[in-house]
């Protein structure tokens, strides 16, 4: 039914009532009123709880604003984000956030395909196996950060006992924390990118598998031919997804390690803001960290949109 | 699909089905770790090497949920006697429960977990209810603009936790609305209200208009047609997406770690917060862990069907 036709035929309903002026009460709230009403809301919520706080910080991040003592804001312009921009210490921040990125998500990428290849094919309870291994990105960052704590335990931890490496640091070492971090974070990220690779492998057409086998196509062609082209959308997002989620990691990081190896940017962020109270400066790597996201994000939802059109 | 199978095509999937045993138990073996240390006695929690057959106790959950110190002397043995058989345990460890009179002092966890519980129901019933009625407003109605608006709708989730904290926090001391349940329920809210309004879209779109474009023509409202039509058909679809809520603002971290530090402290900075410098009990750890953990679990066997839709924002459906 076109809107024209519908229009139609409410208004011949309303028109079988004799009172005009009641039409209106009788017929409830107009559509456009329920509309606004379901909408606004929402919108204005948002607003007041996300956008209006962000402009609210932009302000102090041109000033010197401390939270912890009384003195007023001076307007500083842009040293802010001078000083930012120009601090080695914020640079080395970015760059170990970027490694982190790269190792956790490289590997979830890896881990969560390779998975979901070797699950791709029927067997006994798969729908409950699959479901057990989905069960690490259900889980608190913080409560698994913590107990995975206990697991790199240079003396007791499974971890070290399980692969016979005695008495080997994992947390407390510099060069090797942030694997161990990203380590947990492939643990628990590597179901998501299972998730989405089985969702794009059970898409595939079983008669272009069947072609193949009949052109007597070797299994590496085929892989490289129809497998991965056909995931790659579905892959794609998982990428974009977890590197925009990677980049933003505070809490594994920070119950698990307090290495300056390990110190990513949302780290850096919360420790100035909230240790060492230098709230405009804060404001202001704020907004440099905001940038960034909403570029990723950007990207995140073109991509989702196209796969959405299929 | 019946397809002839040859041996070599045998062999290797019996191959990979072996890897992805091997795989689901390195996978899974933290947690059983995590359950399995929340039922040992304290000495067999950091044995070398690991202890695995043991003899369950529930004594690391008694300790969760109360206030203890260290006995200076024997316990007399009436006391001992007299004791509740959960109290023996404790004084077998060497320790004694402080009472205040009759009553059993409550350790900090019961109140955060009551906080946790207490927060994560209400945003998720705020963020569901406000996002089923917008999901269904950008549904059936024309928006100037809508693509733009769901699309500033999604990116208030993408903002990274600590970049809106330090705002809210300034903005909350100012009207004394920090460390308050109310001020965490806010930001849940906000944080779940883009998700789900994203992922009830998805569901209102596939019932189809038809149905209330008859209700409406045997004379229901709008509005009426909305509660007694959509409604009913999105049930399902309204408890994957409140199920999702409840585990996100459940798990979150950052705003309650930046926001709260007592009265309305959640348990996911509080349980952290227990490992302290010196020798750390990590079987009431693991306690509180395992029952923080485990409603997210039975949940996520409820949510099997719609793990993919709802990490997707609602986008890919299967």
């Amino acid at each position: 039914m076109t809107d024209v036709e519908r229009n139609r035929v409410v208004t011949t309903v309303a028109l079988e009532r004799l009172d005009p002026r009641s039409r209106a009460a009788a017929r409830g709230w107009s559509d456009l009123t329920i509309r606004n009403m379901f909408i606004i809301p929402t919108i204005v919520f948002l607003i007041v709880f996300n956008i209006f706080p962000l402009l609210y910080s932009l302000g102090y991040s041109f000033t010197d604003f401390r939270a912890s003592v009384s003195a007023p804001a001076n307007f500083v312009g842009l040293d802010n984000y001078q000083r930012l921009l120009s601090d080695p210490n914020i640079w080395r921040n970015f760059t170990v956030t970027a490694k982190y990125v790269i190792v956790s998500v490289g590997g979830q990428m890896i881990v969560g395909f390779g998975v979901a290849l070797l699950l791709n094919r029927s067997f006994p309870f798969k729908g409950f196996v699959t479901t057990l291994l989905l069960l690490p990105m259900m889980m608190s960052m913080a409560v698994v950060g913590l107990f995975w704590k206990l697991l790199y335990d240079p003396s007791w931890g499974i971890i070290n006992y399980a692969l016979g490496l005695g008495r080997f640091d994992w947390l407390s070492n510099p060069d090797m924390a942030l694997y161990a971090v990203a380590i947990t974070d492939i643990w628990m990220w590597s179901p998501f990118v299972m998730l989405l690779s089985l969702a794009g492998l059970s898409a595939v057409p079983k008669h272009l598998y069947e072609a193949a086998a009949i052109d007597r196509a070797s299994n590496w062609y085929t892989f490289t031919h129809i497998t991965l082209p056909l995931v790659s959308p579905l892959l794609l997002i998982a990428l974009i997804f977890r590197t925009m989620e990677a980049f933003k990691s505070f809490d594994l990081p920070f119950i698990m390690s307090g290495q300056p190896t390990t110190e990513v940017v949302a780290i850096r962020l919360y420790k100035m803001a909230f240790q060492e109270w230098q709230t405009g400066l804060s404001c202001a790597l704020a907004y440099i960290m905001l940038i960034v996201v909403i570029a990723i994000t950007n990207i995140y939802v073109k991509y989702l949109n196209r796969v959405k059109e299929r | 699909m019946a397809a002839v199978k040859t041996p070599r095509q045998k062999v290797a999937n019996q191959l990979a089905i072996a890897a992805v045993i091997v795989i689901a138990i390195i996978f899974l073996a933290p947690i059983y770790w995590i359950g399995s240390t929340a039922f040992k006695p304290r000495a067999l929690a950091t044995t070398v090497p690991p202890t695995v057959l043991f003899q369950p106790e529930v004594t690391p959950f008694v300790k969760l949920f109360t206030r203890r110190v260290q006995l200076n002397r024997p316990v007399e043995p009436g006391a001992y006697e007299a004791a509740p058989w959960w109290e023996k345990r404790i004084y077998d460890g060497g320790e004694r429960v402080l009472r205040v009179g009759e009553d059993v002092q409550l350790s900090g966890y019961p109140d955060r977990f009551l906080n946790s519980l207490i927060i994560a129901v209400t945003s998720t019933l705020l963020a569901v209810s406000m996002g089923t009625l917008t999901a269904y407003g950008f549904s059936r109605f024309r928006v100037a603009g809508e693509q733009d608006w769901l699309f500033f709708i999604l990116s208030t989730r993408m903002l990274p936790p600590v970049v809106v904290a330090i705002p809210m926090f300034l903005m909350y001391r100012v009207v004394g609305m920090t460390d308050t349940h109310i001020g965490l329920i806010i930001l849940y809210t906000a944080f779940n209200l883009s998700f789900s309004v994203w992922l009830m879209k998805g569901f209102i779109d596939e019932i189809p208009k038809e149905y209330e474009e008859a209700a409406l023509v045997d004379g229901y409202t709008r509005m009426q047609a909305f509660f007694k039509i959509v409604l009913p058909e999105a049930a399902t679809g309204i408890a994957a997406t409140a199920v999702f809520c409840f585990i996100t603002a459940w798990n979150e971290y950052a705003f309650a770690l930046m926001m709260t530090n007592r009265r309305a402290q959640t348990a996911p900075p509080f349980i952290p917060a227990q490992v302290g410098s010196g020798l750390t009990d990590w079987t009431t750890i693991a306690a509180g862990t395992f029952l923080f953990l485990l409603p997210v679990a039975i949940f996520t066997f409820l949510l099997r069907n719609h793990l993919l839709r709802g990490m997707s924002f609602g986008a890919i459906r299967k």
